[in-house]
C-alpha cells in the first residue's frame, strides 16, 4: 500500500466514504442527506427540489416516519439559516398528511422544552422562530402562536428572577416578528398591540448597567454600540411603521401558496415557560457591533440602515452560517459568499462587519480567535478583487477609532492584524499611519502599532520588521530580542557576584550536578542580611542573580535550550525560590535578562509555573510590583497574567474531574457490591482516595480564590492611588494609563467571569464594598449585571 | 445535544491523512488508533531558517503548546524543514489542524498532519543525504530549503558525482 495515496497538499477535504451497510441504514442516510442538502446549489429550482423532496418523504412516511421527524426537528434546530426552506417543506408535508404535521408540531414543542431545560438558549430561539414561520406555511394557526407569545411575555411579570431570564423570552418574541409579524397582526392585531406595549414597558424599566462593560468602543460616534434588545426593539418599531412589509427574507412558501392554503392548520399546545431554577444559565446580554453604514460602500447596493429589519435578518443569517460551518473554513467562506439575496446588499461589508463583531464580542468571541483570521483569508482567496479592499478599509477605520476602543478588543485586533499580515508578506501602507509617530507614545495608536510590530516580529524576525516599515517608524520597531547578561565582560568585574558567576558558569559547562552548584552558591554573600543563618538558606537575591543570569545566558540560544536548563537545575531553583521573596526575585531576574524578548519571558514564566518553581500568586504580585511599572501597559504582561489565571483554573478543573470520576467509580462499585471482604477493601480504598481528592480540591480552590483576591486588591490599590492623586492635584483622571488600568480590571472580570462568579460573595465582602471609589465599584457592578 | 446528523457533522480538516509512518513500531491499526487520539502534530514545508520561536508563536494561537521538536538533518544536525508540535489537549491540536494548517509561516504554506507521538530518533530526516526524503528527489529550486533537491544538485554538478 503506497504511503501517499491521495495528495492532500494543503488543507483537508472530504474523503470518500464507502458504506458497508444494510438497506435500512442506507435509506436512513439517504433521507438525512436529501433533507440536509435541499436548498444547496442545484440545476433545478428550489421549488421543484422542495416539491420532489416532499413527494419522496411522503412516500417514506409509512416506514420511516420517526426518522424523518427526528431529522426535521434537528435541521430546525441546527440549520437556522435555512429556516424558510424547511418550514416550506414541513408545510408541503402537512398539506399531504395532516397527522404528520400534527406529530411534527408536538415533537418540536417537546424539543423546545428540552433545549430550554438544557440551557441551549440560542437553539431554542431558532425553534421558536421555526414554529412562527410555520404560520406562514399554514401548518400552525396564528392565534395559537400569539398565545405562546403571551405566555412568554408573562415571564416579565415574574418576581425575583434574573433579568436575563426575562430578556430571553422577550428576545424570542421580538426576533421572530420579522418572519411572522405580518400574519400575526393580520389575525390578532389587538392582542399583538397589547403584547408590544407590555414589552415596551419592560424594556423601559430594565437595567442596563452591563452596557458599558460590553461596548467595543466607548464613543457614540460614528456608530453607537447599542444594547441588543434596544436595537431590536427599534428595528421592530420601524417594521411595524412599515406595516410589517418585509422584503429581504427568502420565502419559498409563497410559490406554494395555492397548495398550502388548502391545508388544515394545527394549534400549538399550550406552552408554559419552564420556571426559573438555579441551574439555569441564561445568555448574557450583548451589544450590537456596527462599523459600517450606507456611506461606506462606495458603489453598488446600499447597506440597510441600522434600525432596518433587513439589517437584523442579514446579520442573524450570517451569524448562523458561521455557527454551522465554523469548523470547515472553505465551506464557511463559500456559504457566506453565496448568501441568497446578495445582489441587493453590499455582502462583503456585511460579512466583514459580522466577522469582526464576533471577534470583538465581549466577554468572549463565540469561537476560537484564530478561526476568524483563517476565515478572512479564505474569503480573500475567493474574492480577491473585492474583499481585501473592504478589509483594508475596515482596518483603517478601526485604527482611526483606537482612542476609544476597549483594550480587550485592541488586544484581539493586534493579534488578528499581525497574523493576517504574516500571510501577506507584511504588505501594508504604514505611511498612512504616520500620525502615530508624532503623538504621545503612550497613546493608543502608537501603542497599537508598536504591539503589532512586536507580534509581527514574533512570527518572523527582527530584520524583517526593520525592512517592512518606513525609516520614520524606527522608534516603534521592537528591540532586537537579545539576552542581557549582567556579568557579560570585564567591565562588570566590579559587580558583586561577578567571580561567583564565572565559577558557576564553568561548573555548568563542566556538567556539575545540582548538589555541586548548591555547594558553590553557599559562598555567595547575602547583601540583605548581616546575620545570615548558618545554612545560608534565607532569601539571598545575589545567589539567584548569579545562578540564574549565568544559567539563562548559557541557554539563551532557543526555547528548548532554556527549558532544558530549567529542567536540569530544577532542584537548585526550587531551593533558591522556597520563600515568596525568592519567587518574586526569580521573576525579576527573568525579566531583566530577557527584557528585549517578551516572548521568552512568557514561555519561561509558563514553564516555571508548570514545574512549580514559582506559583500563580507570585506571578500576580510580580506583575503589580514596582519593577514592572514600566511594563504595566505592555500587551505581553497581560497575556502572562491571563495565561497564569487560566493555568490555575485548569488545575482546579482537573482535580475536580478526578474527584467526580472517583465518586462515580464508587457509585458503580456500590451497585456491584456483594458485601464480601474484598469489596469492602476496595470501597474503603476508594473512599480514602475521594477524601484526599476532596482536600486537594478545597486547597486548590482556596489558592484560586486567593489569586483573584490578590489581583483585585492590587488593582484597587493602584487605581485608588491614581484617583486620589488626581483629585488632590486637580488633574484629569482620564490619562492613557488610567484607561489601560481600568479596562484591564474589566478584562479580568470578562475573561474569567464563570470562575469569578463562584467567589462573588467574598469579593463583595472583602474588596468591592461601598467605601470604594465609585469609578472602581462601577466595574464590579457592571460585572454583576451580566448575569443578573 | 449534538445534531446526530452525519451529514452535518463534517469536520474534514481534522481527519487523519493517508500517510503512515513506515518506521512505526506496531501495526496499522495501532498506528491509526494513536493518530486518532494524538495531541501531536507533524508540521512540514518549513523553511530551514524558521525558528522554534516562530513555530511557538503561530501554534500558540490554537492553544497552549507543550513542546516543540525541530526536525534535524541527521548528519549536519541543523534544521531541515519540519517539526513536531505537541499540545496539552487534543482539542487544541484539532483547532491547529482546522485553522493553522494550510496557512503561512515565514511566507510558506505549511502543512500539518497528525502524528502518533514523538519518539527519540524521529526528529531526524530520513533522506539519504541527511535531510527529508522529499528534498532528495525534488527538482525545483527552493532557496529556503537548501536550493535544488539533492539528486538535482548532483546532476547539475557532474564533477561532484565523479569524485569518489
Amino acid at each position: 500500500m503506497s504511503r501517499r495515496r491521495h495528495a492532500d497538499e494543503n488543507d483537508g477535504g472530504q474523503p470518500h466514504k464507502r458504506r458497508r451497510t444494510s438497506e435500512p441504514v442506507e435509506i436512513e442516510d439517504r433521507l438525512e442527506s436529501l433533507i440536509c442538502r435541499v436548498g444547496e446549489k442545484s440545476t433545478s429550482s428550489l421549488e421543484s427540489n422542495l416539491e420532489g423532496l416532499a413527494g419522496v418523504l411522503e412516500a417514506d412516511l409509512p416506514n420511516y416516519k420517526n426518522k424523518i421527524l427526528r431529522i426535521l426537528c434537528s435541521v430546525a434546530r441546527v440549520l437556522p439559516e435555512k429556516l424558510t426552506i424547511y418550514t416550506t417543506l414541513v408545510g408541503l408535508l402537512n398539506a399531504r398528511n395532516y397527522n404528520f404535521g400534527g406529530e411534527f408540531v408536538e415533537a418540536m414543542i417537546r424539543q423546545l422544552k428540552e433545549t430550554l431545560k438544557s440551557n441551549f438558549f440560542s437553539e431554542a430561539v431558532y425553534l421558536v422562530r421555526f414554529l412562527c414561520d410555520l404560520v406562514n406555511c399554514h401548518v400552525i394557526a396564528a392565534p395559537s402562536v400569539v398565545a405562546l407569545f403571551e405566555n412568554f411575555v408573562c415571564v416579565t411579570q415574574e418576581d425575583d428572577v434574573p433579568q436575563v431570564r426575562c430578556d430571553w423570552y422577550v428576545y424570542a418574541v421580538l426576533s421572530s416578528l420579522p418572519w411572522v409579524g405580518k400574519e400575526l397582526y393580520e389575525k390578532k392585531d389587538v392582542e399583538m398591540d397589547r403584547l408590544l406595549s407590555q414589552i415596551d414597558g419592560y424594556l423601559k424599566r430594565r437595567q442596563k448597567t452591563h452596557v458599558a462593560m460590553l461596548q467595543i468602543w466607548s464613543a457614540e460616534k460614528p456608530h453607537p454600540q447599542e444594547e441588543y434588545l434596544d436595537c431590536l426593539w427599534a428595528q421592530i418599531q420601524k417594521l411595524k411603521k412599515d406595516r410589517w412589509q418585509e422584503r429581504h427574507i427568502l420565502r419559498p412558501y409563497v410559490a406554494f401558496d395555492s397548495v398550502l392554503c388548502e391545508a388544515l392548520q394545527h394549534n400549538l399546545p399550550p406552552f408554559t415557560p419552564p420556571p426559573h431554577s438555579d441551574s439555569a444559565v441564561y445568555p448574557m446580554p450583548h451589544v450590537i457591533f456596527r462599523m459600517f453604514d450606507y456611506t461606506d460602500a462606495p458603489e453598488g447596493p446600499v447597506m440597510p440602515g441600522s434600525h432596518s429589519v433587513e439589517r437584523f435578518v442579514i446579520e442573524e443569517n450570517l451569524h448562523c452560517i458561521i455557527r454551522t460551518h465554523w469548523k470547515e473554513r472553505k465551506t464557511c467562506a463559500a456559504q457566506l459568499l453565496s448568501y441568497p439575496g446578495k445582489s441587493k446588499i453590499p455582502l462583503n461589508y456585511h460579512i466583514v462587519e459580522v466577522i469582526f463583531g464576533e471577534l470583538f464580542q465581549l466577554p468572549c468571541p463565540p469561537h476560537v480567535e484564530v478561526m476568524y483570521t483563517t476565515l478572512l483569508i479564505e474569503l480573500c482567496k475567493l474574492q480577491p478583487g473585492s474583499l481585501p479592499q473592504v478589509l483594508a478599509q475596515a482596518t483603517e477605520m478601526m485604527y482611526m477609532r483606537l482612542d476609544t476602543m476597549n483594550i480587550t478588543c485592541v488586544d484581539r485586533l493586534v493579534n488578528w492584524f499581525s497574523h493576517h499580515l504574516s500571510n501577506f508578506q507584511f504588505r501594508w501602507s504604514w505611511d498612512d499611519w504616520a500620525d502615530c509617530l508624532t503623538a504621545d507614545p503612550e497613546k493608543p495608536k502608537a501603542k497599537f502599532v508598536r504591539e503589532v510590530l512586536e507580534k509581527c516580529m514574533r512570527l518572523s524576525y527582527h530584520q524583517r520588521i526593520v525592512d517592512i516599515v518606513p525609516p520614520s517608524f524606527a522608534p516603534l520597531i521592537p528591540a532586537n530580542p537579545l539576552f542581557i547578561y549582567k556579568y557579560e565582560d570585564e567591565n562588570s568585574s566590579t559587580l558583586p557576584g561577578y567571580n561567583a558567576a564565572i565559577t558557576v558558569g564553568n561548573a555548568i559547562k563542566n556538567r556539575a550536578s545540582n548538589e555541586e552548584i548548591l555547594t558553590l552558591l553557599k559562598d555567595v554573600p547575602n547583601p540583605n542580611h548581616e546575620d545570615d543563618d548558618d545554612e545560608g538558606e534565607s532569601f539571598n537575591p545575589l545567589k539567584i542573580d548569579v545562578f540564574l543570569q549565568t544559567l539563562l545566558s548559557l541557554a539563551a540560544k532557543s526555547f528548548s535550550h532554556s527549558f532544558s536548563a530549567l529542567a536540569k537545575f530544577h532542584e537548585v531553583l526550587k531551593t533558591l525560590t522556597e520563600s515568596d521573596e525568592g519567587k518574586l526575585h526569580i521573576l525579576r531576574v527573568v525579566c531583566d535578562v530577557w527584557k528585549n524578548h517578551p516572548q521568552m519571558i512568557s514561555v519561561l514564566v509558563d514553564k516555571m509555573i508548570r514545574t512549580q518553581i514559582v506559583d500563580c500568586v507570585a506571578v500576580a504580585n510580580w506583575i503589580f510590583s514596582q519593577d514592572m511599572t514600566h511594563e504595566f501597559t505592555r500587551f505581553y504582561v497581560w497575556e502572562i497574567l491571563h495565561s497564569t489565571i487560566r493555568k490555575m483554573n485548569k488545575h482546579v478543573q482537573k482535580i475536580q474531574k478526578e474527584l467526580e470520576d472517583s465518586k462515580e467509580k464508587l457509585e458503580k462499585q456500590h451497585q456491584k457490591d456483594s458485601g464480601d471482604e474484598e469489596d469492602m477493601e476496595e470501597d474503603s480504598q476508594l473512599e480514602e482516595q475521594i477524601e484526599r481528592l476532596q482536600e486537594k480540591v478545597e486547597s486548590a480552590q482556596s489558592e484560586q480564590k486567593n489569586l483573584f483576591l490578590v489581583i483585585f486588591q492590587r488593582f484597587i490599590m493602584m487605581l485608588t492611588e491614581h484617583l486620589a492623586r488626581c483629585e488632590t492635584g486637580g488633574t484629569d483622571l482620564n490619562t492613557p494609563w488610567y484607561k489601560n488600568c481600568i479596562e484591564r480590571l474589566q478584562q479580568i472580570f470578562l475573561m474569567h467571569h464563570a470562575t469569578i462568579q463562584q467567589y462573588m460573595g467574598t469579593l463583595e465582602n472583602l474588596l468591592f464594598t461601598a467605601e470604594l471609589d465609585h469609578h472602581i465599584l462601577a466595574v464590579y457592578q457592571q460585572f454583576c449585571s451580566l448575569q443578573a | 445535544m449534538s445534531s446526530h446528523l452525519n451529514a452535518l457533522n463534517s469536520d474534514s480538516y481534522i481527519e487523519i491523512s493517508q500517510y503512515r509512518d513506515q518506521h512505526f513500531k506496531g501495526n496499522r491499526y495501532e498506528q491509526e488508533k494513536l493518530l486518532k487520539q494524538s495531541s501531536t502534530l507533524y508540521v512540514g514545508n518549513l523553511s530551514f531558517y524558521t525558528t522554534e520561536e516562530q513555530v511557538y508563536e503561530l501554534f500558540s494561537k490554537s492553544g497552549d503548546v507543550k513542546r516543540i521538536i525541530i526536525g534535524l538533518d541527521k548528519i549536519k544536525k541543523t534544521a531541515c524543514g519540519f517539526c513536531f508540535v505537541e499540545y496539552y489537549t487534543r482539542g487544541d491540536a484539532e483547532n491547529a489542524m482546522r485553522f493553522i494548517n494550510g496557512t503561512r509561516l515565514d511566507d510558506r504554506i505549511i502543512r500539518t498532519d497528525w502524528d502518533a507521538g514523538f519518539r527519540e530518533g524521529r526528529q531526524y530526516g530520513r533522506g539519504k543525504s541527511g535531510g527529508q526524503v522529499r528534498d532528495e528527489y525534488r527538482q525545483d529550486y527552493d532557496p529556503a530549503r537548501g536550493g535544488y533537491g539533492k539528486l538535482t544538485q548532483l546532476q547539475r554538478n557532474p564533477e561532484g558525482r565523479n569524485k569518489f
